[in-house]
């Protein structure tokens, strides 16, 4: 894989991909109000949802959010209770899983035990009507595409984990699946191998041109592979927007909350205007926040504010008067190339703020217990009304 | 050096003593655990040497002796107290005559595959009946699933004979089954079934069906759903799917079923003395016929061994199963 290429893609590029601004784009999968209820629970709520050729869109969520029971439903092992599921337009609601041109990889990998590497990549292929010479040509590709090479022989309990996810992988691609569905697709593996794993996956879909539906509870994994996340809560869809869209414009509390860490400062509106709203925080101090739209003044809100984006001194700035706070630090918890400060403000609230760990463990001038000012412009901060 | 540092130093020292003592501690542990392994293992050795072994070399070496009416009724005897020259003419005494015996003798012959026979249509039968129903076990609510194992040994509760007359009343002229045909209409005259082969095979089927349910049901329960769910995923319809996933991965419980029944049905005595015919035998009652009524022990020693000879191949050929499916968990 060239360099360049993941290089782009981490920063969010393919700049000109994006058919879900375009109001001209079909969508190849479209889910209208689908509801899935099993028994008095509901899985999955009133959802809506477009997914266009190419794209690469990631369903996260907490665990019980309704997103595996969402994939299925793709996948045709479960039928949704309301709604219509339309591929192409074609609703395929009531097509059989073997029917359906949508092939998905397991989170357990489901590789069958009998059957040798080719014998996995190949079952998909006996059930169509191919020649014996087309299978192996194309089970042949497949090792090739994941650099399995000389491994057809084997039988499944002879491989490493990351081995047999590349034989899922294959085995679901072999099918050249319109849409390819990957349940907590490298949740299985261990990280280092989960990091490289990403950026196989990426060049992957790159390379095949294929539609990527995945599943995943890890915002790491789905900040880093898709073009869009689906944010899923209770069954339904709290935020579906770009990566960096949803790390820098959530659009609830909740959202802000499950993806990243983040400060969330509750208030009151007091005065607006000139592109700035100015917050009374309950905790008492004010805000100053960067916001377009006017909002009533009394309002409820809540301001989100990353702690990367705060910035922690020994000292009081001069520059500064506003959003800036006095504390005491009541935590720190080193990570490496971070550190995360949790401050006790003197108002009684706590705030957390991260520094780059630019100098060595023994020069960092802040510790335990010392006091810090805690700044930001008011560009950092976020207003949140939901 | 000061003594502040010095103490350091002992403690140091100290530790790294411990840690050797540990790691050396730990190894003598291991070695102490791999002797007790091999111990473990010595238990189903012996086992096996004192109750399958010993038997089977005095069997082996009375088949290889010739009847004579007296006490025990066969020769030679070992005379330890002749020494080298009684293990000599002990040597010498023995013979093949029973063996020659069996294979000149037709009749053995034919008991041998009637028994084999029978076993072997029995077992086809049993799997037949089995696979269903273990099958369907597996595919109950689990919390279901011990209930009906159960539900499946209930019969064992009573006495293996008891069960056997019972079938003797419903196989009988008058019994339950040709009732229950008459009452339907499907025969006019009550048929016969008691002392014939199908007799033999209803009663060794009824017998032995827990035998074949059991390491079926085991091996069908433990297989993973989302591997037929995968099947579909890649354009396998359900029905094909069983083929291709479920009986292959069931085969060691098939090969466990088979075997479990196929043996001991190849030796049955009682099942086919209670409710088979006087004239056709299996190969259990030949052996009991040479040993009470012929009271030539030697021919009945052979017997036995031909017959563990016989089942030796299938025994074999499961092991061979059996290794292959510990290699492939």
């Amino acid at each position: 894989m060239a360099a360049s290429d993941t290089g782009s893609k981490i920063q969010g590029a393919r700049p000109s991909f994006a058919p879900w601004a375009d109001p001209a784009a079909r969508p190849l999968l479209r889910l209208d109000a689908v509801s899935k209820r099993f028994g008095e629970v509901i899985a999955v709520d009133r959802l809506s949802l477009d997914i266009y050729e190419r794209e690469f869109f990631a369903l996260l969520g907490p665990s019980g959010c309704g997103k595996t029971t969402l994939l299925r439903m793709l996948a045709g092992f479960e039928q949704p209770s309301e709604g219509r599921i339309l591929l192409d337009g074609q609703d395929i609601a009531g097509v059989p899983p073997h029917r359906r041109p949508l092939n998905m990889m397991f989170q357990n990998y489901a590789l069958f035990p009998h059957l040798t590497v080719e014998g996995n990549i190949a079952f998909g292929l006996q059930q169509e009507a191919l020649s014996k010479s087309e299978i192996a040509t194309r089970v042949r590709e497949m090792l090739a595409l994941v650099k399995l090479e000389g491994f057809g022989a084997r039988r499944p309990h002879q491989l490493s984990g990351g081995q047999c996810q590349r034989v899922a992988l294959a085995r679901a691609l072999a099918k050249r699946p319109r849409v390819f569905l990957l349940d907590e697709p490298l949740a299985a593996l261990d990280r280092k191998l989960r990091e490289d794993t990403r950026f196989e996956l990426m060049e992957l879909q790159h390379k095949l041109g294929l539609t990527f539906v995945v599943v995943t509870h890890d915002q790491e994994e789905a900040m880093a592979v898709a073009d869009r996340i689906g944010v899923m809560n209770r069954g339904q869809l709290a935020q579906v927007a770009t990566p960096s869209e949803i790390y820098e414009q959530p659009n609830s509390r909740w959202v802000a909350d499950f993806i990243g860490d983040v400060n969330l400062i509750e208030g009151r509106v007091v005065s607006c205007g000139l592109g700035q709203i100015v917050i009374e925080c309950m905790a008492g101090g004010r805000l100053l926040v960067a916001h377009p739209a006017d909002v009533a003044l009394g309002t409820a809100v809540g301001v989100a504010l990353r702690p990367e984006k705060v910035q922690i001194e020994a000292q009081r700035p001069l520059a500064t008067d506003e959003n800036c706070f006095a504390g005491r630090v009541a935590e720190v918890g080193y990570l490496g190339g971070l550190s995360i400060y949790r401050v006790k403000l003197d108002n009684g609230a706590e705030m957390k703020a991260t520094a780059a760990n630019r100098t060595r463990l023994i020069e960092r001038p802040i510790g335990w217990d010392d006091r810090v000012w805690l700044s930001w412009p008011a560009e950092a901060g976020l207003v949140l009304t939901r | 050096m000061t003594d502040a540092d010095r103490q350091v130093d002992s403690q140091v020292d100290s530790q790294v003593d411990s840690q050797v003592n540990s790691q050396v501690n730990s190894r003598r542990a291991a070695g102490r655990r791999a002797r007790g392994r091999r111990l473990i293992a010595l238990i189903p050795a012996l086992w096996l040497v004192v109750f399958f072994l010993v038997p089977f070399l005095i069997v082996l070496r009375i088949s290889l002796s010739q009847t004579v009416i007296a006490q025990p009724p066969y020769l030679p005897l070992l005379d330890l107290s002749a020494g080298w020259q009684g293990l000599r003419d002990f040597v010498a005494g023995l013979s093949f005559d029973s063996y020659r015996l069996l294979a000149s003798d037709g009749l053995y012959a034919t008991f041998y595959l009637r028994s084999l026979a029978i076993a072997a249509l029995s077992t086809l039968l049993l799997l037949l009946i089995g696979y269903p129903l273990a099958y369907g076990i597996a595919r109950v609510p689990r919390r279901l699933q011990p209930v009906l194992v159960m539900a499946v040994f209930l019969p064992f509760l009573t006495a293996f004979l008891i069960r056997i007359y019972a079938w003797i009343n419903i196989l009988q002229r008058e019994g339950l089954l040709n009732d229950a045909l008459m009452a339907l209409g499907l025969v006019r005259q009550p048929l016969v079934w008691l002392s014939t082969d199908t007799a033999i095979i209803i009663g060794i089927v009824y017998s032995y069906l827990p035998f074949m349910v059991l390491p079926l049901y085991a091996s069908l329960e433990k297989m993973d759903e989302t591997l037929l769910e995968a099947a579909a995923d890649l354009g396998c319809p359900r029905w094909k799917a069983f083929w291709l996933v479920t009986a292959p991965l069931s085969t060691p419980g098939v090969a466990a079923g088979a075997l479990l029944c196929f043996i001991p049905i190849a030796g049955e005595y009682v099942i086919p003395d209670l409710l088979g015919g006087s004239g056709a035998q299996m190969i259990g009652q030949t052996l009991w016929t040479e040993f009470f009524q012929n009271k030539d022990w030697p021919v009945a020693s052979a017997v036995a061994v031909a017959l563990l000879v016989a089942l030796l191949a299938p025994i074999l050929i499961y092991q061979h199963l059996q290794a292959r499916a510990l290699e492939g968990r």
